[in-house]
C-alpha cells in the first residue's frame, strides 16, 4: 500500500499551514528521519521529518501553498518494490478529498471512534447524596467546657492513637509544641516519628506530605499561618487535589493542610488575609472552615479519616475561645453540613468561621429591635450545603452573607449566586453581603477596625434587606 | 542485555509512532516523546524490586511502559481513550500506575520531586525496605523546591535516589544558558547528597550505577543524586521549532552516541545473531502497530467520565 503522507499538526492549537519549501523532490528515495519539508505556522517554521522509507513518488501541494488544512494528503510514498499503477487512484482520491469543505473532510476520517465536536449535550451532572439531617449530639450527652484549641489537639490526638498512619508535620509542631499551641503534647505521647519538625520550607513539605499521602500514609501537614500556603499552593493544587482525577481514579490522596486562616490582629497585610474562597475554587479539594470548638474537634476527625485532600482552615482569634464540647468516645461529624446555629424567621444570615461569632452578635442586637435572624454557620465550603442555606431562605426570604474576607470571587459573591439560580423566587430582596474591605490588611489600629466586618456592619445591611432602618 | 535492547527498541518504536499520530491529530495537547534517552529508565528499572516506587515529569511514555503498564493502556491514553491507562483523563503528561510502583506523570516542572520524598518518607515510615527513584531535567533541576527537598531528604535520610536526565536542554534553554553551576551531580552536595555522572546513554554503565545507587540507598545511607548525561533527539514537545540547536549536532548525537546503536553493537559482539535481533525488532513493530491501531478504535471516555475520579466517594 502506497504511504500517504498527510499535513502534520504540529502544535495543539495548529489548524492548517504554509507549506513553505519542499526538501525533496519526486523520486528521491528517504528514509524514516529525513527532512522532507518545511512548514510555517504562525508561531515558527518546523521541518517536517518522514516517519516511513520509501520512494517519494508524488508531491501534491506545491511549495508556498497557504492554509493546507492539517491532515490533507500532500505526497505519496511508494514502499519497496510498489507499482506505480496505483498511484493516479490515490491522488484523484485525495484531490477530491482536498476540496470538499475542510469539516466534512474530517468527518470523512472521523469514523475512528474519536468525535471531532464536543458532545452536543453536557450530560447532567450527578447529584452530591445531600448529608441527611441526623442528631448531632444525642440527647443527655455531658458537655465539657473546651478551646477550640484543646478541641483540634484533642482530635489529632485521638486519630494518632486510632490509626498509625496518621502523622503530624509543620513548622515548629513537634518540639515547640506549635506554634500556636495546637500540636501541644503531641510529640510526648507519640514521638518523633509521627510528630515531625520541618524545616522552613513550605512547598517542599507540602509537596513530601502529599507524596507521603501517595505513598499510603495520613499525613496533617500544619501550616504555621495559611498566609505562608502560598509558598504551597502549586503542591495543594496541582499536585494534591488534581492527581486522583488526572489518573482517572487510581490514585488516593488522603490529607489534610491545617492551620490559622484569616485575619489575625495588627499583623499587617502579608500575616492577615483569609484564603478561603481561593481553596474552596478548586474541584478535588474538600475546605472546611470550623467556628466552634466542638464543630473544630468533629471535623477535623472527619478530615484525617476522609480519602481525599482536605483544607481545613483554622482562626487564630478563636483558638483561645472556650466552647461545650460533648463528652464522646469518637465525635466525628459529617463533612458537607452546615448548620442552624440560631433560629429566626426574618432574615437569614450566612457565615462561616469566625464571622458567626459576628452574626451572632448582631442577631441579639437584631433581637432586641424585633428581628429574629436565622444564622446558618457554613461549616463546610466545598462542597457547600445550598440545601440548608436555601431551606432557610425559602423560610425568612432574605439574605445577608457576612465574610470575614474579601468580597470579590469570595464565598459570599458563590453563595450570592446561587440563591439567584436556586432561590429567586423566594427572595423578597437582594442577596446583601458584609465583608471584609477591598484593601490590602492595614496595620493602624483605627484602619484595621474599618476594615473588618462587625456586627454593628451586618445589623446595618439586616435591616436594609429587611426594609427597616 | 536482550531485554534491554528490547525494551529499549519498543520505547523508541512506539515514541516514533506516538510522533506520526500527533502529526495526524490523534493525539492532542502537549506530548513530549523519549526518543534518546531510553537507556535511563531501561537500565534504572532493571535495578529495582517489586514495591519500589517511581516518579517523573511530563516525559512520561517510557517510564510507563517500562514499570508494567503495557504499551496499548499508554497508547490508549494518548488518543485519550477509555482504555488508557488513566482512563483518558490524564493524557501524554500524566501516566499512573500504582499498582506497578508507578507514581507518574507530572506536569509543574519539578513538582514530582518533593513528591518522590514523600513516597519515600512513606516507605521509610513503614519501615519496608523500598527505594523510590525520583527523576527530573536539567531545567527542573533549577527548581528551589528540589532544594528544599534535598534538605529534607538528607535531613530524614530518605530512601530516594535522585536522577537528573540531562539531556541539556530545558525546551530551547541549554544548561550552559540556565545554570551558573553546570555539573549537576555536584548539586547535592551542600546539603550532604553525594552525586555522581553517568553516561546516560550507555544502558550498562546506567545499570551498574543503578545497582550501586539503590543498594546504598537500600541499606538506609541515605538519599543519591545521579546526573545522567544523554539527549533528546526530537523536539521539546511536538510543537518545537527547534531553533535553539543545529540539525548537526543532533545527528551527531545520533550517529555516535545512540543508546540503541551502542547496545546492539555488543550484542553482535558478544555472539548474537542479526537474525535474533530482526526477530525482536519485528515483534517490536507488530506490537507498535497493533497497539496504535487499538488505540484509534477503541471508544472515547462515557461523557458521564466528566464527572467521576474527582473525589473518592465515601
Ligand atoms: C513550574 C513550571 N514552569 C514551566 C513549565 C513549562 N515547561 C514545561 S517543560 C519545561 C522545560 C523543562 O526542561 P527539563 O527539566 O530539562 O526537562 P526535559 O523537558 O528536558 O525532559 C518547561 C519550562 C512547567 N511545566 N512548569
Ligand atoms: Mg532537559
Amino acid at each position: 500500500m502506497p504511504i500517504e503522507i498527510t499535513m502534520p499538526a504540529l502544535s495543539p492549537t495548529m489548524e492548517s499551514g504554509t507549506l513553505a519549501k519542499w526538501l525533496k523532490s519526486e523520486g528521491d528515495m528517504i528514509s524514516a528521519g529525513d527532512i522532507i519539508a518545511e512548514i510555517e505556522t504562525d508561531k515558527a517554521t518546523m521541518e517536517v521529518e518522514a516517519v516511513d522509507d520509501g520512494k517519494l513518488a508524488r508531491l501534491l501541494v506545491t511549495e508556498g501553498t497557504e492554509d493546507v488544512p492539517v491532515g490533507q494528503v500532500i505526497a505519496v510514498l511508494l514502499e519497496e518494490g510498489e507499482d506505480e499503477s496505483v498511484l493516479d487512484e490515490i491522488v484523484t482520491k485525495a484531490e477530491q478529498k482536498s476540496q470538499k469543505p475542510e469539516k466534512k473532510a474530517k468527518a470523512d476520517e472521523s469514523d475512528d471512534g474519536q468525535s471531532e465536536e464536543a458532545p452536543a449535550v453536557l450530560p447532567a451532572r450527578p447529584r452530591a447524596a445531600s448529608v441527611p439531617d441526623e442528631e448531632e449530639i444525642p440527647a443527655g450527652t455531658e458537655m465539657v467546657k473546651q478551646t477550640v484549641r484543646e478541641a483540634l489537639r484533642d482530635a489529632m490526638a485521638e486519630e494518632m492513637r486510632r490509626d498509625d498512619t496518621v502523622f503530624v508535620m509543620g513548622e515548629e509542631v513537634a518540639e515547640y509544641q506549635g506554634a500556636y499551641k495546637v500540636t501541644q503534647g503531641l510529640l510526648e505521647e507519640f514521638g518523633d516519628k509521627r510528630v515531625v519538625d520541618t524545616p522552613i520550607t513550605e512547598y517542599g513539605f507540602a509537596g513530601v506530605g502529599t507524596g507521603a499521602a501517595l505513598g499510603g500514609l495520613r499525613p496533617i501537614v500544619e501550616f504555621m499561618t495559611f498566609n505562608f500556603s502560598m509558598q504551597a499552593i502549586d503542591a495543594i493544587v496541582n499536585s494534591a487535589a488534581k492527581q486522583r482525577y488526572m489518573a482517572g481514579g487510581k490514585i488516593t490522596i488522603p490529607i489534610v493542610f491545617r492551620g490559622p486562616n484569616g485575619a489575625a490582629a495588627r499583623v499587617a497585610a502579608q500575616h492577615s488575609q483569609n484564603l478561603a474562597p481561593w481553596y474552596a475554587s478548586v474541584p478535588g479539594l474538600k475546605v472546611i472552615a470550623p467556628y466552634s470548638a466542638a464543630d473544630a474537634k468533629g471535623l477535623l476527625k472527619a478530615a484525617i479519616r476522609d480519602q481525599n485532600p482536605i483544607v481545613f482552615l483554622e482562626n487564630e482569634i478563636m483558638y483561645g475561645h472556650s466552647f461545650d464540647v460533648p463528652k464522646l468516645d469518637d465525635f466525628v461529624l459529617p463533612i458537607g453540613k452546615a448548620k442552624v446555629v440560631r433560629k429566626g424567621s426574618d432574615v437569614t444570615i450566612v457565615a462561616y468561621s469566625i464571622a458567626v461569632r459576628e452574626a451572632l452578635k448582631a442577631a441579639d442586637a437584631l433581637a432586641e429591635e424585633g428581628i429574629e435572624a436565622e444564622v446558618v454557620d457554613l461549616r463546610t465550603l466545598r462542597p457547600l450545603d445550598m440545601d440548608t442555606v436555601v431551606a432557610s431562605v425559602r423560610k425568612t426570604n432574605r439574605c445577608v452573607v457576612v465574610e470575614e474576607g474579601w468580597p470579590v470571587c469570595s464565598i459570599s459573591s458563590e453563595i450570592s449566586a446561587r440563591l439567584m439560580e436556586e432561590a429567586f423566587d423566594y427572595l423578597d430582596a437582594p442577596v446583601t453581603r458584609v465583608t471584609n474591605e477591598d484593601t490590602p490588611t492595614p496595620y493602624a489600629a483605627n484602619l484595621e477596625k474599618l476594615w473588618l466586618i462587625s456586627p454593628e456592619k451586618i445589623v446595618r445591611a439586616v435591616k436594609a434587606v429587611c426594609y427597616r432602618d | 542485555m536482550l531485554e534491554f535492547y528490547r525494551q529499549m527498541s519498543l520505547i523508541r518504536r512506539f515514541e516514533e509512532k506516538a510522533g506520526q499520530m500527533y502529526g495526524q491529530g490523534l493525539i492532542g495537547g502537549f506530548c513530549h516523546l523519549y526518543i534518546g534517552q531510553e537507556a535511563i529508565v531501561v537500565g534504572f528499572q532493571s535495578a529495582l524490586k517489586k514495591g519500589d516506587g517511581v516518579i517523573t515529569g511530563y516525559r512520561s511514555h517510557g517510564h510507563a511502559i517500562v514499570t508494567g503498564a503495557s504499551s496499548k493502556e499508554v497508547m490508549a491514553e494518548l488518543t485519550g481513550r477509555d482504555a488508557g491507562i488513566a482512563r483518558g483523563k490524564g493524557g501524554s503528561m500524566h501516566m499512573f500506575d500504582p499498582e506497578a510502583g508507578f507514581y507518574g506523570g507530572h506536569g509543574i516542572v519539578g513538582a514530582q520531586v518533593p513528591l518522590g520524598a514523600g513516597l519515600a518518607f512513606a516507605a521509610k515510615y513503614k519501615g519496608d525496605d523500598s527505594v523510590i527513584l525520583a527523576y527530573f531535567g536539567d531545567g527542573a533541576a533549577n527548581q528551589g523546591q528540589v532544594y528544599e527537598t534535598f534538605n529534607m531528604a538528607k535531613l530524614w535520610s530518605l530512601p530516594i535516589v535522585f536522577i537528573v536526565e540531562n539531556n541539556q536542554y530545558a525546551m530551547g534553554t541549554s544548561v550552559a544558558r540556565s545554570s551558573g553551576q553546570q555539573e549537576l551531580f555536584r548539586r547535592g552536595e551542600g546539603f550532604g547528597i553525594p552525586g555522581k555522572l553517568v553516561d546516560g546513554m550507555n544502558v550498562l554503565e546506567v545499570r551498574a550505577a543503578a545497582d550501586e545507587a539503590v543498594a546504598h540507598v537500600r541499606a538506609g545511607k541515605g538519599p543519591l543524586l545521579l546526573e545522567l548525561k544523554t539527549y533528546r533527539y526530537r523536539g521539546h514537545s511536538m510543537s518545537d521549532p527547534a531553533k535553539y540547536r543545529t540539525r548537526e549536532e543532533v545527528k551527531t548525537t545520533r550517529e555516535e552516541r545512540d543508546p540503541i546503536t551502542f547496545i546492539k553493537k555488543r550484542l553482535l559482539e558478544d555472539g548474537e545473531t542479526e537474525e535474533t535481533l530482526k526477530v525482536i525488532d519485528n515483534e517490536i513493530k507488530a506490537e507498535v502497530a497493533d497497539v496504535a491501531d487499538f488505540a484509534q478504535n477503541a471508544p472515547e471516555p462515557d461523557p458521564s467520565e466528566l464527572y467521576t475520579d474527582i473525589l473518592v466517594e465515601s
